[in-house]
């Protein structure tokens, strides 16, 4: 903590940032002790889009939840989508056809830069900058458009199923998939000149909102965060799954621990991605996208299932435990950005207003996935 | 010294770099859709509300009134009714009303009936003042489409 | 020339003045959101009129039709007077600007130094509008506003001071007039003048950015911080006389930059010098000063000082230095340079 926040017999006063404010994204609310314009104190407040989604889970059957896993990180929606059939396939001991998981591994890449595009968009836009945004935006409606050709929507797909997937991808999808990835490639040196050099950008984020390996670790932040602050973990290599061992591709880490190392961190894994979704295509095995017979009604043995994976904030840990029925008896969610926000009290003490939001923006925050 | 001018000639140049990005992307054509305009065609899997399917010679519904969508629907939106009239085998629909404005368009609904009943619209143009506008009466909008 | 009753000749200039800023302020919002989208691959305002020209008469339209909200709490008074204090000066300071040779409504000896007292007048607006608000967001960005308005006022003045060594006046027009001829006599371009002149021009111009609350300069209003900054309690036309006089600010800058560098009224070949070159000028640099909001992000206060006080005040110090040096030197240089040819 500086100096300034800790003269305590300082006057200081509170300012609510949200839960209506530009930079919480959504219905979050921070209460900050404010002196001047550095923190002494900030409270994240939760619960203003709280949806009761574990407790949906319990009264619903293991097929009717699917939809709910969509509305969780509706921008990252597939890889929750992910976790839950993962789970369940788990608890019933379903087998995936190979081509299945190579196309969740492909749509769930591509679910990934879409939103680490978004992110990027976004996070400038905290920082002031309105340009980047809409070129972000406009690389990710091709995304959109791929997804929704083989999913048939845009934002809270419903697309993976116990077993398998809801429909087979096309020739059309794969052009299409290696035509998007040729023109990102060609215009990630623009977002790399146009922001990431940017003398102004650098001076916001470089030495900014330090979070040590330590912090992250104490509040379980995952993902970006976590590979931020020079710890390498990654679900995808430490717990691999689905067909990732199969495919080669780095877990990008740095260790400065500052809000621009989390930016590269999002910025390298959106190269990563890309490598990992042309390997899939060059690997896609031909095949049945769903196994020979999935049981009509799912009733999981009664037990206790975990299973994680690696959504684009970090690890989304899904633990279902069953009676036997066929509804959930609990169902937990382990959403990423929860931990994430929670170290943000103790990282924003002593920090300027505008740099905490910077701080804040680079934990790539999206609401109702904190709130559930 | 040094570090001092290189600093001050590498943060200019990145500057006079993003520049440079910007009125290059100025000059070039713009890539949105004039929305009211102009429309977009939404894809062969695009899933809408729910339509129920008429029969290609009679027009009449393919549902046989079997409740699995209704029952698969996570939400409860689809309410449905039939009746077996006298002689005939197969129940006849009488009325099946879908509550949009709780629909996920999950497509567990389409997924379940095993009848091919059901499909998805391609319409999105959906928006009202009204809530009531949003519970449709998918029989009539079937006899309303075959005339 | 014909002649004209000298008050009707500042009716005239009044009427006229208040008009060009706000046509100005209008159009130039519309200009502003066309460039932002093309920037930005979209088309910007389109549907009110042929090209969305009839957009700005339908915005102020409905600004003035709004309720000018006063939220309990706030100081009446300076929530009222607040707005003005923004607009006023500026308008004031239309006053010595050349348009052309003839059309300026007073022709004042010391025309720099009245805009720069009315430009200092200017950011009492926007404190008291903050702190009025009784809003803690408006608070924080009034205060933000004064400091940042300081630490760029040095720099400024400093240039400022090196342009009047050069000129021997503060007489805009005269200042336009020494520029006459050609291209090289714009005193961007004069390097006998100074080495530094066109890098003096360059912290003029970042300085009256700065001066003006423009990106990436914008901590007044960082929308992404404080909401709307010190206009965030402002309604209907309370918001719009902040907006006319945010533009109108712009457009003086920009003005200021053209007449002490870019030669006024001056054509480049010297042919047919006018207003419209005036013009011309200056909506090239308020498209710049657009250009740039739309590139960057915006800096904090730290940053801001930062540049301020490493760079541009150093810079500009060794630029005076650089003149006064030349002043002395340039004549013996000359001469000797004669006499060797
Ligand atoms: S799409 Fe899903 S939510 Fe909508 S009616 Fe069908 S089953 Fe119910
Ligand atoms: S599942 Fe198909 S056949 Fe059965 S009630 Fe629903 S629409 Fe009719």
């Amino acid at each position: 903590m500086s100096d300034l926040a800790r003269s305590q017999n300082q006057e200081t006063f509170v300012l609510n940032l949200g839960p209506q404010h530009p930079a919480t994204h959504g219905v979050l609310r921070v209460k900050l002790t404010m002196d001047g314009e550095y923190i002494v104190e900030a409270e994240p407040v939760l619960g203003y889009i709280h949806r009761m989604h574990e407790k949906m889970g319990e009264n619903r059957t293991w097929a009717q939840f699917m939809p709910n896993t969509a509305r969780l990180d509706y921008l990252g929606a597939l890889s929750y989508n992910h976790g839950y059939v993962k789970v369940v396939e788990q608890a019933m001991g379903i087998e995936v056809p190979e081509r299945a998981e190579y196309i969740r591994v492909i749509t769930v890449e591509l679910n990934r830069i879409a939103s680490h595009l978004l992110w990027f968009g976004a996070f400038v836009l905290d920082l002031g900058g309105f340009t980047p945004l809409l070129y972000a935006f406009d690389d990710r409606e091709h995304i959109l458009d791929l997804l929704e050709s083989v999913t048939g929507a845009r934002l809270t797909f419903c697309y993976f199923r116990f077993g398998g997937l809801y429909n087979d991808i096309d020739d059309d999808f794969v052009t299409g998939s290696r035509a998007f990835i040729k023109r990102l490639r060609k215009r990630m040196p623009d977002y790399h000149n146009l922001v990431t050099k940017n003398i102004i950008l650098i001076t916001r984020l470089k030495d900014i909102g330090i979070l040590p390996g330590e912090m992250c670790r104490k509040y379980g932040a995952t993902g970006p965060v976590l590979r931020g602050s020079g710890v390498d973990y990654d679900v995808r290599k430490n717990e691999p799954y689905s067909v990732y061992p199969e495919l080669d591709f780095d877990v990008p880490v740095y260790s400065e621990c500052d809000s621009m190392a989390r930016y590269m961190v999002r910025m390298d894994e959106m190269e990563q991605s890309m490598r990992i979704i042309e390997q899939a295509l060059d690997k896609l095995p031909a095949g049945p996208i769903m196994p020979e017979k999935v049981p009509k009604i799912l009733k999981p043995e009664p037990g206790d299932y975990y299973s994680a994976v690696e959504a684009p904030r970090g690890t989304f840990g899904i633990r279902v435990v069953s009676d036997g029925t066929n509804k959930a008896y609990r169902l937990k969610l382990r959403s990423p950005t929860f931990s994430n926000l929670s170290l943000f009290g103790e990282a924003s003490q002593g920090m300027l207003l505008a740099d905490a939001l910077a701080l804040m923006g680079s934990l790539d925050l999206v609401i109702p996935e904190i709130d559930r | 010294m040094g570090e001092y001018f290189k600093e001050l000639f590498g943060g200019t140049k990145s500057l006079v770099v993003g520049l440079g990005i910007t009125i290059k992307h100025m000059v070039k054509p713009v890539v949105t859709l004039q929305y009211p305009h102009e429309s977009l065609k939404m894809s062969a899997r695009f899933r809408g509300h729910i339509e129920l399917l008429g029969d290609e010679e009679t027009g009449a519904s393919k549902c046989v009134v079997c409740g699995m969508c209704q029952r698969a629907c996570p939400s409860g939106c689809i309410a449905l009714a039939g009746e077996k009239p006298e002689g005939a085998k197969k129940k006849v629909l009488t009325s099946y009303v879908l509550d949009f404005t709780k629909c996920s368009l999950c497509g567990q609904c389409v997924e379940s009936c095993k009848f091919g009943a059901i499909t998805f619209s391609k319409e999105y143009n959906l928006a009202g003042p009204r809530k009531e506008a949003y519970i449709f009466d998918l029989k009539k909008r079937l006899e309303e489409r075959s005339g | 020339m014909m002649f004209i009753p000298e008050p009707l000749r500042l009716l005239a200039f009044v009427v006229g003045i208040i008009a060009f800023i706000a046509l100005n302020a209008a159009y130039l919002v519309w200009l502003e959101r066309k460039v932002a989208g093309h920037i930005q691959r979209r088309i910007g305002p389109k549907e009110v009129g042929p090209f969305g020209l009839l957009q700005p008469l339908a915005d102020g339209l409905k600004l003035m039709s709004k309720q000018l909200l006063v939220p309990k709490g706030v100081d009446p008074y300076l929530f009222k007077v607040a707005p003005l204090l923004v607009l006023v000066p500026a308008v004031m300071s239309f006053v010595t600007i050349p348009f052309s040779e003839n059309l300026v409504a007073r022709n004042i000896d010391i025309g720099l130094l009245v805009i720069f007292a009315f430009a200092s007048v200017n950011v009492m607006g926007l404190l008291l509008g903050g702190w009025g608000s009784a809003n803690k967001y408006a608070v924080i960005s009034a205060a933000r506003c004064v400091s940042q308005n300081v630490a760029y006022e040095i720099p400024m003045l400093i240039t400022v001071i090196t342009m009047i060594m050069v000129t021997h006046t503060m007489n805009l027009n005269e200042i336009v007039m020494q520029q006459d001829g050609s291209l090289l006599n714009w005193y961007i371009f004069r390097l006998s003048a100074s080495p530094l002149m066109p890098v003096a021009f360059l912290i003029f111009f970042t300085c009256s950015l700065a001066e003006t609350n423009r990106a990436p300069f914008d901590l007044g209003e960082a929308e992404s911080e404080l909401i709307a900054g010190y206009h965030t309690e402002y309604s209907g036309m309370g918001f719009g006389v902040f907006f006319m006089g945010e533009y109108a600010n712009i457009i003086i800058g920009c003005s200021l930059a053209t007449i002490l560098f870019l030669g006024g009224w001056q054509c480049p070949l010297g042919l047919y010098p006018g207003w419209w070159w005036f013009l011309a000028k200056v909506y090239l640099l308020i498209f710049c000063v657009m250009w740039i909001r739309w590139t960057y992000p915006r800096t904090t206060l730290w940053g801001l000082l930062n540049l301020s006080w490493k760079y541009l005040i150093p810079i500009s110090l060794v630029n005076l230095l650089l003149t006064g040096a030349m002043i002395k030197l340039w004549p013996l240089l000359k001469t000797f340079l004669m006499g060797a040819s």
